[in-house]
């Protein structure tokens, strides 16, 4: 009972706060209002008991994916606010159409899964390996540096090339 | 009780806010951001799956969607500043040539 009403809470408060990012007229509002969807999402994992996400949703994306976007929006000074001008070939219906067509595929998919349930998971959680760990952070970490060693050094080296890019991109002449 | 079902129709509608998102606003900043709600839609799907299975694998790949966004965040923002020096908007619907 309580998960549940935990569970509601947070996940209006997510959707709440996801419409006001994209609806608010105001791009540091927008900014703010998705650093408190990124925390709501957090107690989303705490949750679903993965703690260590959650230490990582509001390290890396409320610590620093979102003052990297309010430096932006800072630096951008704009006089002249982008929804201002208006495009005369700008077709607003047709990109409500197209998000609308998404939303029915998602609600069929939603729609089948509920009428035909798969069957019962048992093999497939009989077949998760036994790691001898307690604990969620532990038990992250050593499939991070076991089973997926590979692709976490694939993304510390794409997270470098990122960093270069963007100083190439971001500074005025090399 | 709560059911991974409740987690996927969450998911689903967080993901529809962000495609709305990237299709109706015209502030390409907004659009960075939509695609971050995605991004966390994905997550909240991988991480409770990974609850329902007790099988730590979908945390570890929501790791990894985690820090593609961190990669994709620094490029983009890099790109809209450099666009901005030099055509003085944000607005994608001016963003219309490939050089100049």
């Amino acid at each position: 009972m309580g998960e549940a009403i935990a569970f509601y809470f947070i996940s209006a408060c997510i959707l709440g706060f996801a419409v006001l990012v994209i609806t608010t007229k105001d791009t540091v509002h927008s900014v703010l209002f998705l650093v408190l969807d990124f925390l709501f999402v957090a107690a989303l994992y705490v949750l679903l008991g993965a703690q260590f996400l959650a230490a990582i949703q509001i390290l890396v994306y409320a610590g620093g994916i979102v003052v990297l976007y309010l430096f932006v929006v800072m630096l951008v000074n704009l006089k002249r606010p982008p929804e201002a001008h208006s495009d005369p070939h700008r077709q607003t219906k047709w990109g409500f159409a197209l998000s609308v067509a998404v939303l029915v595929e998602l609600s069929a998919v939603a729609a089948y899964s509920v009428a035909s349930p798969s069957p019962p998971l048992a093999a497939a959680v009989a077949a998760a390996p036994s790691i001898p760990v307690t604990g969620n952070t532990e038990e992250v970490g050593w499939l991070l540096y076991t089973s997926y060693l590979i692709p976490f050094e694939i993304a510390s080296m794409l997270l470098l090339v990122a960093m270069i890019g963007a100083i190439v991109l971001a500074k005025r002449e090399l | 009780m709560i059911t991974p079902t409740h987690y996927m129709l969450l998911s689903a509608a967080l993901f529809m806010i962000g495609v709305i998102g990237v299709m109706v606003r015209r502030n390409i900043i907004i659009i960075f951001m939509s695609i971050e709600l995605i991004l966390n839609a994905v997550n909240i799907n991988l991480i409770a799956f990974s609850a329902q299975l007790q099988n730590a694998v979908g945390q570890v790949f929501a790791i990894f969607v985690i820090a593609v966004a961190a990669a994709e965040a620094a490029v983009g923002l890099g790109i809209i500043l450099a666009f901005y020096r030099n055509k003085e908007t944000v607005n994608i619907d001016e963003m219309n040539l490939m050089r100049w």
